[in-house]
């Protein structure tokens, strides 16, 4: 975490009025290479090579079980490679970073913090001073549409607005690298588009590389700009969407193929 | 506050759930007088029984002489003593047991061993091991609150949500980050659910400590007047620890209660009725400008204690 510190700039401007430019940080290369991944008692994938490159997103589309959060989880440096090679920038990985942030599925929230409070907590851990913790958690909060709700409970607001706050909260620490695990996957079909917006409308020009895992293969064709099959037990394809992050686009025959292609290759 | 009669609740709130509680510890009291002053012999004896108004005599009595409340500090102390010191050993071995393999290993198995020892039990090893009676006395109020901190402490640790530890950890947080942001305040409902069963051994323990071993303190006192056949001054005792018990069960209870106010309730209220809607509240300043909606979502707290 400390090899980008200098490379981050300043924090979100703190005037409320104007929505606050998303800072830019280095994205972060990801690389895979021949690792095999999973706990030793049982390995999930193997023999994957995959290359994230700076600033970029891939989607990854699987169905359940096939080792979607086990990718995330070894990206994220919670899981040692059972082998092969997982690396940052060409260094290896050796544990969990703030470089690194994971959005989990579920609450990954703190149940007895407030939203602001949960937000407030990377920055914590940065050791940022109490002020300006708070101030930089309050623009994040607002700038996810969360302005009014930053002294709630996580469980007195609605799932989507909890995933908002842990997209702030992840998005707080400036990491270069936004690991996200089906975090709209329990969320209703309308909450879902609006948040896929908000993440493109967030992500936009802080230059952080995203790994996005879902099993809805149009979220994976709207938001990616590279989408990874994975299935039986590895990576099957990697495949460069045309026209991401374009609903419009979606009768455009290349897009109609890949999404084809998607499809047989997750058995539907 | 005005309320349309129609939606008054059928069973009175707060106010009313005090009276009915007063009211029936009253009953009881005056159960035990008719029984005891009619000198009734079923088949259950209160002939030698004695009456309320004998017990309240002998309090007032006992309330104007210098001993009444030197047993009482007497034993708080020892009980503030030892369940303090359960409490602060017992989460950090709860924590440490549940969090690490070695010493899971290596105090596991001697805990267990002592566990199912009744605290009381231990009083030959206290006589044996401390100087004085009062530390021994501290010690097994200590040994009884403990086990209960702990097992529940080890418990609660283990069943934490694994993501908020991940979370932390992606965010860049080490061991002693986890333990006070996710570890500690995460297990707070278990740990008080190990304090307040504490609380109530500590005291059976810290009288029946008393009274074996004690010079002073409320459990002494009993026994004392319990040799010299003085009933009223027993009663005199057991409504003392009574009273004493249940207030600083209270007390636990309460700041339980208070320092887990995130844990989600359920709005359903058993054999009561949603209550009278509130009057508009008058249009808030705008500093506070959410707290009210929240507070109309708040489920009320439904116990007194």
């Amino acid at each position: 975490m400390s090899t980008s510190s200098e490379t981050r700039t300043a924090p979100p401007t703190e005037n409320a009025g104007a929505a606050p430019a998303p800072p830019t940080v280095r994205g972060t290369r990801l690389t895979l290479a021949g690792a095999e991944l999973g706990r030793p008692s049982s390995p999930v994938v193997s023999g994957v090579d995959l290359d994230v490159a700076p600033g970029e997103i891939l989607t990854v589309v699987g169905s359940s079980g096939c080792g979607k959060s086990t990718l995330l989880r070894t990206l994220a440096g919670l899981l040692p490679p059972l082998s092969g090679e997982v690396t940052q920038d060409g260094r290896p990985l050796t544990g969990p970073s703030a470089d690194r942030a994971l959005v989990f599925q579920e609450d990954a929230l703190l149940p007895w913090r407030t939203l602001r409070a949960n937000v407030e907590l990377p920055l914590a851990i940065q050791g940022l001073p109490r002020s300006q913790r708070r101030a930089q958690a309050e623009t994040w909060l607002d700038h996810v549409g969360l302005a009014d709700r930053m002294q709630q409970l996580p469980h007195r607001v609605s799932g989507g607005q909890r995933q908002r706050a842990q997209l702030a909260r992840a998005l707080a620490a400036r990491p270069r690298a936004v690991l996200m695990d089906e975090p709209f996957g329990a969320l209703d079909a309308q909450t879902r588009a609006g948040m896929q917006d908000l993440l493109v409308d967030v992500l936009h020009g802080t230059g952080a590389t995203v790994v996005f895992v879902t099993h809805d293969v149009d979220e994976a064709l709207f938001l990616g700009d590279r989408v990874a099959l994975l299935g039986s037990g590895r990576l099957t394809a990697v495949r460069d969407v045309p026209h991401p992050r374009d609903r419009s686009a979606h009768d455009d025959p290349a897009r109609v193929a890949l999404r084809r292609e998607v499809l047989t290759s997750l058995g539907t | 506050m005005t309320r349309d009669p129609r939606k008054a609740p059928r069973y009175p709130r707060r106010a009313g759930r005090f009276a009915v509680r007063a009211i029936s510890l009253a009953a009881a009291l005056g159960l035990w007088q008719l029984l005891t002053s009619q000198d009734i012999d079923l088949w259950l004896r209160f002939s030698q029984f004695p009456t309320v108004t004998d017990v309240a005599h002998a309090f007032t009595d006992r309330l104007s002489g210098p001993d009444y409340w030197t047993d009482l500090t007497d034993s708080l102390t020892r009980i503030i003593t030892g369940f303090l010191l359960a409490a602060v050993l017992g989460v950090a071995t709860g924590v440490l047991v549940a969090r690490s393999r070695l010493a899971e290993d290596l105090l596991g198995p001697v805990l267990e061993v002592i566990r199912p020892i009744p605290a009381i039990a231990l009083v030959p090893v206290a006589i044996l091991l401390f100087p004085s009676n009062e530390q021994g006395i501290v010690f097994i109020t200590f040994t009884a609150a403990y086990f209960p901190v702990l097992v529940s402490t080890r418990h609660a640790v283990r069943a934490l949500t694994p993501v908020w530890e991940e979370a932390v950890l992606t965010m860049g947080g080490g061991r002693w980050r986890i333990l006070g942001s996710v570890v500690l305040p995460g297990a707070l409902p278990g740990i008080f659910g190990g304090l307040s069963v504490g609380i109530g051994v500590s005291w059976i323990c810290v009288i029946s400590a008393e009274m074996i071993s004690g010079q002073y303190g409320v459990g002494y006192r009993t026994w004392q007047d319990y040799t010299v056949v003085n009933y009223p001054g027993v009663f005199v005792g057991m409504v003392t620890i009574g009273v004493l018990g249940w207030l600083t069960s209270t007390a636990v209870e309460l700041l339980g209660r208070r320092l887990t106010r995130w844990l989600p309730r359920t709005s359903y209220v058993p054999a009561g009725r949603p209550s009278a809607p509130r009057p508009p509240v008058p249009a808030p300043p705008a500093h506070v400008s959410e707290a009210p909606a929240s507070k109309a979502e708040e489920a009320r707290d439904e116990h007194l204690v």
